[in-house]
C-alpha cells in the first residue's frame, strides 16, 4: 500500500470515528444520530473499497448504510406516530 | 458509577486486545496455502472470474444455503411479529398522510427503474464483476423502499412476494439437487459447461443460482419492508 493511500484511510478511519461519536452523542434530535449512523456505514464502505474488498464494500453501502437507515427513520415515524414531528 | 467503571474495564480490555493484535501483525508477502488454492484452481475448474463468488457459491455454496435459511427465517419472523398488529389496525389504517414532495415523486420516478436495473445487473454479473445474489438483492430491495417512501400507502402484493420468494429458493435447491446427479456434488457448478472466462454465459450454473439467489434476498427484503410500512404505530 503506497503512502497516499495509508494516509487516506487513517483520514477515512479518523472521519469513521468521528461519525460514530456524533452518532453516540447526539443528544440533540435522533435524525441526526441516525444519519451519522448511516455516515459511519458509508465510510466503512469506502474504506473496505480502499482495502481491495469491493464485495463487502458493496455489501456494506446497500444494506448498512442505504437499507439499515431508512429501517430506522420507519421506526422512528412509528414510534412518534407521525402526529408531533 | 460502579457499572460505568465495569465498562470501561470492559473497553480498555477490548483495546488491550485489538492492540496485541495491531503489534502482532506482520502482512503476508504471500498468498496463504487456502487463498493459493482458489486463486490458482478457480479460473480452470469453476470458470468464475470473481473468486469470492465462486467460493460463496461453489465451494462454500452449503454455508451460502445456510445465509439464505437465516434471511429466509429473519423476514418469517418479521412478518409473523408485524401482521398481529397489522390484521388489528386494519379497519382504521386509511389514515390520512401528507402528499409526498414533488422532488421526491419525480425523482422516484427516474430513479426506480434505474435501480432495478442496476440490482439485476449486479447480480447477474456475479460471476465477473464485484457483487452478487445477496447486494444485487439488497439493491433490488432499496427500489422498493424508495417507492415505499413516495407513497406509504402503495399496495404490494404479498403472496406475489411470496411466490416469488419461494420458487427462486426450491429452483435454488433443485439446481443444488441436480449437482449431486450430474456433476461432483450438492451445488456442483459443472452441471453446464464452464465455458470461457470472462464471458457472461459462463462459470457454469453460478449465474442462474446467483440470480435467484438475488430474487429471494430481495423478495425477502422486500417482505420485511412492505411488512413493516403496512403496520400502523398504535
Amino acid at each position: 500500500m503506497t503512502d497516499l493511500m495509508t494516509t487516506m484511510s487513517l483520514l477515512l478511519a479518523a472521519t469513521t470515528i468521528g461519525a460514530a461519536l456524533m452518532a453516540i452523542w447526539g443528544k440533540r434530535s435522533l435524525p441526526i444520530a441516525i444519519l451519522a449512523a448511516g455516515l459511519v456505514s458509508l465510510l466503512a464502505s469506502v474504506q473496505f473499497l480502499l482495502l481491495a474488498a469491493p464485495d463487502v464494500a458493496m455489501t456494506e453501502a446497500a444494506i448498512g448504510s442505504g437499507l439499515t437507515t431508512f429501517l430506522f427513520f420507519f421506526v422512528l415515524g412509528r414510534v412518534r406516530g407521525g402526529s408531533n414531528d | 458509577m460502579i457499572k460505568r467503571l465495569v465498562v470501561l474495564l470492559l473497553l480498555a480490555g477490548i483495546g488491550a486486545i485489538f492492540m496485541s493484535l495491531l503489534l502482532g501483525y506482520t502482512p503476508d508477502n504471500e498468498l496463504n496455502l487456502t487463498a493459493r488454492y482458489y486463486a490458482e484452481h478457480t479460473a480452470q475448474d469453476i470458470g468464475a472470474a470473481n473468486i469470492v463468488t465462486a467460493i460463496i457459491v461453489t465451494y462454500r455454496g452449503l454455508d451460502t444455503l445456510g445465509e439464505v435459511t437465516v434471511l429466509f427465517l429473519t423476514a418469517a419472523i418479521v412478518g409473523l411479529v408485524l401482521a398481529q398488529g397489522r390484521q388489528q389496525n386494519s379497519q382504521r389504517s386509511q389514515r390520512k398522510l401528507p402528499e409526498s414532495g414533488e422532488l421526491l415523486q419525480t425523482g422516484s420516478l427516474l430513479l426506480t427503474p434505474l435501480i432495478l436495473l442496476l440490482g439485476v445487473y449486479v447480480f447477474v454479473n456475479g460471476h465477473l464483476t464485484p457483487g452478487g445474489g445477496f447486494q444485487g438483492g439488497a439493491i433490488l430491495a432499496s427500489a422498493i423502499l424508495l417507492m415505499l417512501l413516495t407513497d406509504p400507502m402503495r399496495h404490494f402484493s404479498h403472496r406475489l412476494i411470496s411466490v416469488l420468494e419461494s420458487i427462486s429458493g426450491l429452483i435454488f435447491i433443485t439446481i443444488g439437487v441436480l449437482g449431486i446427479i450430474y456433476a461432483g456434488g450438492f451445488l456442483d457448478n459443472r452441471i453446464l459447461p464452464t465455458g470461457s472466462l470472462g464471458q457472461l454465459f459462463s462459470a457454469g450454473v453460478i449465474p442462474i443460482i446467483y440470480s435467484f439467489i438475488g430474487l429471494k434476498v430481495g423478495a425477502e427484503f422486500s417482505s420485511m419492508l412492505v411488512n413493516l410500512s403496512e403496520t400502523e404505530g398504535s
